[in-house]
């Protein structure tokens, strides 16, 4: 019976969502997480799922995505950060402590995490 | 890797550099046939034969960055350990099946570990993806397919939205305590 009460559920939380879409404007925030053999390994699917669950306590609308290896395994798990306008940064060897410490100083604040910043790009 | 369902989050990232949009996840445990066996299928590119040989070989990859992989040596090497193996079934343009098999009982199988993460972080971060998912334990089975789930969001709610994710977690949660349980 779970199924059906769950599909119940999702259909009343269909409806919410749909409100609170509308009250929604652009400007997107990206974050992008090293989902290679490399970055697996080193732990980047909780990683993922610390960013994951910090969004969503905190009520963020971001759109989290992966990317492959990209030559610094050493430096994995890496999180790149990027707000509209401004520069995109890579954050390394991010533990889901450190994942919720990016969310609450980067995503939301636009304060980028200078200990754990391994590189900048102009987007 | 610690858990096999680091392996399966693997070999779907593989599918989805292969351009995959549609991915399929089986999961068999058998105690009375000894056997831990999964399966991840895909419509991506697919790999000629000689990239078949090439795969399983440590430092190979497609990737174009650096030209070492490990990914699916490493779950070779893992399945071998435990008396089985890694079988891959694929063709240019036709997809990729890669099932990998244990002993059930051996020593050195890692666990399934965290699988209810591997398929958020999949479907979070894929929104887009068509995942079906099938999970057996001893008879019981649990099925999960993204498309269910998008036919009652209907078109203007993706499956990454937070609050969808959410639900996601407690299904899953509840949906595998069961299978593992035997609640109702």
């Amino acid at each position: 019976m779970t199924a059906l009460k769950n599909l119940d559920d999702l259909r009343k939380l269909r409806e919410r969502v749909k409100e609170d879409l509308n009250e929604r404007f652009g400007g997107e925030i990206k974050i992008i997480v090293g989902m290679g053999t490399c970055g697996i390994a080193a732990g980047a699917r909780e990683v993922m799922a610390a960013i994951l669950n910090e969004l969503r306590l905190r009520n963020i609308n971001a759109t989290v995505t992966q990317t492959g290896c990209i030559g610094m395994c050493e430096r994995e798990p890496l999180v790149d950060i990027v707000r509209p306008g401004e520069k995109r940064i890579t954050y390394g060897r991010v533990t889901p402590r450190d994942a919720k410490r990016l969310v609450a100083e980067h995503v939301l604040h636009g304060r980028v995490v200078e200990d754990l910043v391994v590189a900048r790009f102009e987007e | 890797m610690e858990e096999l369902s680091l392996h399966i989050l693997d070999l779907v990232q593989n599918s989805i550099g292969a351009a995959a949009t549609r991915v399929g996840i089986l999961i068999e445990e058998d105690v009375a046939a000894d056997r831990f066996l999964f399966e991840v299928k895909d419509n991506g590119q697919g790999m000629d034969k000689e990239l078949v040989r090439e795969v399983l070989k440590p430092f190979t990859t497609t990737r174009t960055t650096r030209r070492v992989g490990l990914g699916l040596s490493l779950l070779d090497m893992a399945a071998r350990q435990c008396d089985g193996g890694v079988e891959i079934d694929t063709e240019p343009g036709k997809g990729t099946r890669v099932r990998a098999v244990f002993r059930y009982s051996h020593w050195d199988r890692a666990p399934l570990g965290d699988i209810k993460t591997t398929l958020l972080t999949i479907i979070a971060a894929n929104p887009e993806l068509q995942l079906e998912y099938v999970h057996r334990v001893n008879g019981r089975i649990f099925r999960l397919d993204t498309e269910e789930i998008r036919t009652v969001l209907g078109g203007d709610i993706p499956l990454n939205n937070m609050a969808v994710l959410g639900w996601l977690d407690d299904y899953l949660a509840q949906s595998l305590a069961e299978l593992y349980g035997g609640e109702e």
